[in-house]
């Protein structure tokens, strides 16, 4: 079996749940606290990625970061970049595509503390930064590590996007998901099963470890 | 003294709430707004504080104009330098008792200063403990003690007492007493207890749907309408019956249940669950002392 589809697969979630996590903390926050005209439609275009189907999405940045087009040519001339049938195309197509299992967890978590925690911190003379950072961030970790987690799951579980965006490029672009809907093209089963089955246990034990950590399960064997 | 004028139209209830208010708080002094649930009470500390906006208002202290309105200024309440205790106490669930006090201090080497209200409000053991471990009465002390680390200009309480059992709350309106004493704050408390109110304010401040129907002493203001009575004590009336021409109200005194006949024009006024002052006449009191 190659190994090459399992590693890309981890090295693609892992960027982009790094990166996406910095993206969503601000963003969240935001959508916490404003009370914007625009927000129903931020939330809106943010939460499209859960009902589109994946290969919708794939198609419109397979034509955006085409180097036929206005965009694609633009960042292949300037800035020496290709998006598509690369693994940076992944990485950028996977955090709009995974951006709501980040945002929805971290905002709900911001929304659902009392006011009173904010509203007391601020009456101490602390910024906003320091708000966020030491009173609303520390108590809405279960929220942060949920948001961390599926997103990197949702990243692992990506066929839709990834197809149309990366292509199947052996080592750059073949991640896991692809592998195996190959693999059962050619027939080769076996392969196909240890792919699947490497994937059901990956991501059963990141899920059960969520799980175990929100629900306080793992406290008792601290010390 | 501290001079506040505020007029804000809040779409809650049915037909919304218009607060206007005007009134001025002495230096030093322990001042308290009363008034029924709904009448606008915390509505008018959040502007006070800055955490809700007026449509119009003026507030002016000894050191700083916090609020023009007419002249677009309101000061950020972060630098307002004003203590809260919220209803809920509002502790950082994530620190301890001690780390919650840190966070308030202004300036890191006022360790002198915070051990000292540490000794006053007795928090020294429980220092350690996060939040969720305490109780109600030890919450609302942490919550009072932090509120007193940034050596606030003005002290406001948001009905911290209320949720509290009555031995934890009298302990805790000592302390409260001895701390506005003790640092000569000013102090601003919404409370509905009459009891707390005539204990700890010198001046109350009664809010009726938005309004100020009342100014004054809380002697005066609550023994108004009375009585002229030699005797008073706060209740709640738990029964009304009629008996034979007589009616006997069943009204809580504290933790006692007490029986009293009543004519039928003193009942009228009267409803199950209100609070009311009893008072006596020709009244000859002796004192017990309780066995323990």
């Amino acid at each position: 079996m190659n190994w090459d589809p399992i590693i890309l697969t981890f090295q693609l979630a892992s960027v982009t749940t790094f990166l996406l996590f910095f993206i969503a903390l601000p963003l969240s926050y935001w959508l916490s606290q404003t009370k914007n005209k625009f927000k129903p439609l931020i939330e809106t275009l943010v939460s499209m990625p859960l009902v589109l189907p994946p290969t919708v999405l794939g198609f419109y940045f397979l034509i955006a970061f085409s180097p036929g087009n206005f965009f694609g040519s633009w960042l292949h001339e300037w800035l020496g970049i290709q998006l598509v049938f690369s693994f940076s195309g992944l990485v950028i197509a996977s955090i709009l595509y995974s951006l709501p299992f980040m945002v929805h967890p971290i905002q709900s978590g911001l929304t659902n503390l009392p006011t009173s925690l904010s509203d007391a911190s601020r009456l101490m003379g602390k910024s906003r930064t320091t708000t966020l950072f030491k009173v609303l961030l520390p108590n809405c970790k279960a929220s942060l590590l949920t948001g961390v987690i599926l997103s990197f799951a949702h990243t692992i579980g990506e066929f839709g996007v990834v197809l149309m965006i990366g292509g199947n490029i052996p080592g750059e672009t073949k991640v896991a998901s692809i592998a195996i809907y190959d693999e059962v093209e050619a027939m080769n089963y076996k392969t196909a099963n240890a792919y699947s089955l490497l994937l059901c246990v990956s991501t059963f034990a990141i899920l059960l470890f969520v799980y175990l950590q929100n629900g306080g399960y793992l406290k008792k064997y601290k010390r | 003294m501290i001079q506040i004028r505020l007029e804000k139209t809040l779409k809650a209830g049915e037909n919304g709430l218009k607060i206007d208010v005007e009134f001025t708080i002495q230096q030093g002094m322990f001042a308290c707004l009363y008034g029924p649930s709904g009448a606008g009470k915390t509505s008018t500390l959040r502007m006070i504080s800055g955490l809700l906006q007026p449509d119009r208002g003026f507030i002016n202290t000894p050191k700083n104009l916090w609020l023009d309105s007419d002249n677009n200024i309101s000061t950020n309440p972060k630098n307002r330098n004003i203590g809260y205790v919220f209803q809920d106490a509002a502790l950082f669930p994530n620190m301890t008792v001690l780390e919650n006090l840190e966070y308030a201090l202004t300036s890191e080497t006022d360790t002198k200063y915070l051990h000292e209200l540490i000794e006053l409000t007795k928090l020294d053991e429980l220092c350690h403990r996060k939040p969720n471990t305490l109780s109600g009465g030890q919450k609302q002390r942490v919550a009072l003690a932090r509120a007193l680390a940034q050596k606030p200009a003005l002290l406001l309480l948001d009905e911290p007492l209320a949720a509290l059992d009555s031995f934890s709350r009298s302990e805790l309106q000592g302390c409260l007493l001895q701390i506005h004493k003790k640092f000569h704050l000013t102090t601003l408390l919404v409370s509905h207890d009459i009891d707390e109110i005539v204990k700890l304010s010198d001046q109350v401040f009664v809010l009726d749907h938005g309004k100020l129907t009342k100014q004054g002493a809380p002697k005066t203001i609550f023994t108004q309408e009375s009585l002229n009575a030699n005797f008073e004590i706060k209740g709640k009336v738990l029964q009304i019956e009629q008996r034979e021409t007589k009616f006997c109200v069943t009204v809580l005194i504290q933790e006692t249940q007490v029986q009293i006949w009543a004519q039928k024009s003193e009942i009228q006024k009267l409803k199950v669950g209100n609070e009311i002052l009893v008072g006596a006449k020709n009244f000859n009191p002796f004192f017990l002392k309780p066995s323990k």
